[in-house]
């Protein structure tokens, strides 16, 4: 069994999302629920050896599984994970599960189709995070986008279809020029598309020049970063809440794994060279989305741009040399991060979703007092709220203090920029949540408002649990990936100019 | 000449089809209309046959036929199984189609396999006049059956600007063999092989003659600059007559380039290579641009037609056994996803309905969610989304250009294919998130339920695995150009 975990986590998933739309039409909606949440159980479970059973001293990959898939191209059916990885299984697992109750009465329309393209994508995300083909990589990264369009499209708001075509080709455009560097490398690295065999493969400092650029527009439209970010604010509003939990817990993080998968070890001197332009790039992230989000007047807006901010922490992370590489502060901080805004990220939209499911507008101008009739759900928006802005004792401050201490350690400026979140983070969340919940009850949909049911405050519990935990315990996630983050460091530091 | 010389024994196949076909016209003549199943039976009956004694003969060495005039090989063979496969699909696709529109008739069979005829001739012609022959033959059997519909006013006209053009790009392509044919005195493609390689040929004159040769080739692919005629007879014609000219013609037209570049010419793969990146570059680009501003559906499979051809030169001209593996491995799924296309809005017409806008898609999740799926795959993969089978195809076609150095080519073609993922996505779109405004009933006949089903199906399940069709593709080439 322990052998073929990745491959379970990847198929059982698909295999229930197959059998979640088998079910057909909205007759039998109850079935294609309760099929979706089984499927969703059973994947979140064969995904928790993974981290019980992680050899946390192993540098390399675990739970490996290879087999040639198209021998015509040298692809391999190659997968494994390392501490950079494993955690985003489970945390996609994990998602997965909370979207479905989410959208469980929710989601009226084309119950099975909705359940199962959150199957399947979840499935071939698992993918991405698992492949150590570079082309089993992207196929599973590209065929993401399939689901992910049809989330957006047909179960999203008013103007869907314009923010489902702008995510889908935007991200698009970013893979393509994967595609031919990937190409390119397999000539290079001997007609192999191992990912391991390109991070050892030495390229002149022009060809990691280009290299970088191409896998800048392949992982910086996904993370997103500044300037390419403009279709994250779109997608998520039009996006159904589940959608919007999925694509900020997860897919965002695709983008910030491939940095470090594929950019910092294929391209290591150009990331020397040319890294300060992506610790500007996520420097302006962090200070300039962190003021835009401060005038936002839609909530799911709001936490759009937060998460940008929230990324911009990420790529900084990893882009801060010292001595030729990555701190190792840096990078685990990053990872932290990136776990973290896993959770919170989800919490805040699914707090807002359920606000919306109430009240149908996300705009903050029409809420005001929510405290006084949905008092349970303050109390755990309040939390989440504060995590959102980096408070000690939850898990956003662990990463963000990690990365800061890291750059203090590389130049006192890039740590005071970064800094400067602590202060806007807290402004945009804080004043967004005093907005919509304290004060008198603004209108009479507020006055009219139900609290969280049982199904609600299950996953907000939960979520509530998890972000403390993290945040009074991060070792329970360090010390999982700190050999592998090692390895990583000294890979990059390691050129490989020819 | 001989009996062994002529060695029928290759050309089968082809005397088989010649047979039946005109067993068929005999036999339909004494057949009323309503029994006018016996005459697709009969068809039908003709292809399998014909696909037996492909593969009964099939043999990895090729078998030359009539002193040297043609050959089979593993290349055409597998090209000419794709072809049965495609032509057998179009009659069993437009039964319904065919009969709301009088089209019903003997000569909707005989055609399309005299269509089919010409293109068997075409894959394995190995002289430049039967490569014409088998090329009229099957130009001259398209022109007829886009004209099917007499009375019909946009059908006339398509099958006059075919005629008109098809006719000027076969005067191109006679007048480039007969510089050729000046140049090397010899018709036959290894003689002037041969003769190309030794140097004893003027260059100039070869050239010249080249020209011509990619002109004509550049007018029957339908590439830009020569591609004007493409979206008019994609919609003009009665699309059970598109839905032929789109796939299998593609199948015969690779393995015609494959003749009279590959084989015949190698010697002068710098020229052709540096003309065949002009057409691919235009018509990646032009098809896909283009394509985005149509409204009515054919022709936006038209435009889309354009660049995947585009695309399959790409694989021809990187000029390796690898690239020409990729182009056919291209023509083929191509075929596949091009039937798979049109059949779909095939089967959205119906009686005095000709489903041929864009719009006529709106909300067919909820009129028809399974064929809704199935047209999302064809469309997710001729857009070129993994793991769809076009994304392999696509894949193959890059590798070998960027085998040869031409990566700022990769980078264009991945770039316009961005273009193109567009319209596709708008296919999409109006499929699942619009709302019908036609609640008509979609009425399929079990046959053709089925059948699309496996065909749409067949994407999926190549791209799923796709290495045997590939290793297919390389091996026959390998074996059929000598490349070994």
């Amino acid at each position: 069994m322990s052998e073929h975990l990745l491959s379970l986590a990847i198929w059982v998933p698909i295999v229930a999302g197959l059998i979640v739309l088998a079910t057909g039409g909205d007759s039998r909606a109850g079935w294609a629920r309760v099929i979706a949440l089984l499927g969703a159980l059973l994947g979140f479970l064969v995904t928790i050896p993974l981290y019980t059973e992680f050899a946390d001293l192993h540098g390399g990959m675990q739970f490996v599984e290879k087999m040639p898939w198209i021998p015509a191209f040298n692809i391999n059916y190659h997968l494994g994970v390392d501490g950079l990885s494993m955690f985003f299984v489970i945390l996609n697992a994990f998602t997965t599960l909370l979207v479905v109750i989410a959208g469980w009465e929710v989601i009226e329309k084309r119950v099975a189709q909705y359940m199962a393209a959150f199957l399947i994508m979840s499935g071939l995300i698992n993918g991405a995070f698992a492949a150590m083909d570079a082309m089993l990589f992207y196929v599973f990264f590209e065929a993401m986008l399939v689901p992910l369009y049809l989330i957006v499209g047909v179960w999203g708001g008013q103007n869907r279809v314009y923010a489902a075509i702008k995510l889908f080709l935007y991200t698009l455009m970013g893979s393509l020029l994967l595609l031919v560097t990937f190409i390119y490398l397999y000539f290079q690295a001997g007609k192999t598309f191992e990912i391991a065999e390109f991070q050892r493969v030495a390229l002149p400092l022009a060809v990691q020049g280009f290299m970088m650029i191409a896998f800048f527009f392949a992982f910086a439209v996904k993370v997103p970063m500044f300037p390419v970010h403009t279709w994250l604010p779109d997608a998520h509003v039009e996006a159904p809440t589940g959608g919007s939990m999925v694509l900020a817990a997860i897919t965002l993080k695709l983008g910030a794994y491939g940095f470090l998968r594929f950019a910092l070890p294929i391209a290591p001197d150009a990331a020397r060279e040319w890294g300060w332009i992506i610790i500007a790039l996520s420097l302006v992230a962090v200070v300039y989305i962190g003021l835009v989000a401060l005038v936002q007047t839609d909530m799911k807006k709001l936490v759009a741009y937060s998460s940008i901010s929230h990324m911009g922490f990420v790529t900084l992370g990893f882009y801060m040399f010292a001595d030729g590489a990555p701190t190792t502060y840096g990078v685990e901080g990053a990872l932290v991060q990136m776990i973290s805004h896993g959770f919170v990220s989800a919490a805040m939209f699914f707090c807002i979703g359920v606000m919306y499911d109430r009240v149908h507008s996300r705009k903050i101008a029409d809420y005001g007092g929510v405290a006084n009739t949905m008092p349970k759900f303050a109390a755990f928006f309040l939390l989440f709220a504060m995590a959102n802005s980096g408070l000690p004792a939850t898990s956003g401050f662990v990463g963000e203090f990690m990365v800061i201490i890291g750059a203090v350690k590389v130049n006192f400026w890039y740590a005071f920029a970064a800094a400067t979140t602590l202060i806007f983070g807290a402004a945009y969340t804080l004043w967004m949540y005093k907005r919509v919940i304290f004060g008198e009850v603004a209108n009479e949909h507020v006055a009219e408002l139900k609290d969280v049911n049982l199904r609600e405050f299950a996953v907000l519990a939960v979520l509530a649990v998890t972000v403390l935990g993290m945040g009074l315990y991060p070792q329970a996630f360090t010390e999982k990936m700190h050999t592998s983050v090692d390895t990583l460091i000294t890979q990059v530091k390691h050129s490989k100019l020819p | 000449m001989t009996l062994a010389s002529l060695n029928l024994v290759a050309a089968l196949p082809e005397i088989w089809l010649l047979c039946a076909v005109s067993a068929v016209l005999l036999i339909d003549l004494f057949i009323k209309d309503e029994q006018r199943d016996i005459t697709y039976a009969l068809s039908l009956v003709a292809l399998l046959g014909s696909a037996v004694l492909t593969i009964q003969g099939f043999s990895w060495t090729p078998r030359a036929a009539f002193s040297g005039m043609f050959v089979a090989d593993a290349m055409s063979d597998v090209l000419k199984l794709g072809m049965y496969a495609a032509v057998g699909l179009m009659l069993a696709y437009s039964r319904a189609y065919a009969a709301y529109r009088q089209m019903y008739k003997g000569e909707l069979f005989t055609l399309s396999l005299f269509a089919l005829l010409g293109m068997m001739v075409m894959a394995s012609a190995t002289n430049l006049l039967t490569l014409y022959v088998g090329l009229e033959l099957l130009s001259l059997s398209l022109y007829a059956l886009v004209a099917l519909p007499r009375d019909s006013k946009p059908a006339t006209e398509a099958a006059m600007k075919y005629f008109v053009l098809g006719a000027l790009a076969s005067g191109m392509l006679l007048y480039g063999m007969s510089m050729i044919y000046g140049a090397t005195g010899s018709l036959d493609i290894h003689a002037i092989a041969a003769k190309i390689a030794d140097g004893s040929a003027s260059r100039t004159l070869l050239v010249f003659g080249l020209v011509f040769i990619v002109t004509g080739i550049g007018f029957k692919l339908g590439n830009v600059p020569f591609h004007m005629w493409v979206p008019d007879v994609y919609q003009g014609s009665p699309t059970a007559v598109t839905l032929l000219i789109g796939s299998a013609p593609k199948l015969a037209a690779f393995a015609f380039v494959m003749r009279l570049l590959v084989q015949a010419m190698p010697g002068l793969l710098v020229d052709w290579q540096g003309m065949l990146i002009v057409l691919a570059v235009l018509s990646i680009g032009v098809g896909n641009i283009v394509a985005i501003a149509q409204t009515n559906l054919k022709r936006m499979l038209a435009y889309s037609t354009i660049s995947h051809m585009g695309f399959m030169l790409l694989g021809i001209l990187a000029g390796s056994a690898q690239g020409y593996a990729a182009g056919m491995f291209y023509a083929i799924v191509y075929a596949i996803m091009a039937v798979a296309g049109f059949g779909v809005v095939l089967l959205l017409s119906r009686a005095g309905f000709e489903a041929e806008r864009l719009s006529d898609l709106k909300g067919l999740a909820q009129r028809s969610p399974w064929f809704a799926w199935m047209f999302l795959l064809v469309m997710f993969s001729m857009a070129g989304i993994p793991v769809f089978v076009g994304f392999f195809a696509k894949l193959a076609v890059i590798q070998a250009i960027v085998d040869i150095g031409l990566i700022w080519l990769a980078v264009v073609a991945v770039l316009f294919s961005l273009v193109g993922a567009f319209y596709y996505l708008r296919v999409v779109k109006l499929m699942f998130m619009d709302e019908p405004t036609d609640h008509s009933p979609i009425a399929v006949k079990l046959d053709m339920r089925v059948l699309l089903s496996i065909n749409c199906l067949a994407v999926l399940v190549l791209g799923l695995m796709p290495d045997r069709l590939l290793q297919l593709c390389y091996e026959s080439i390998r074996h059929s150009l000598g490349m070994l």
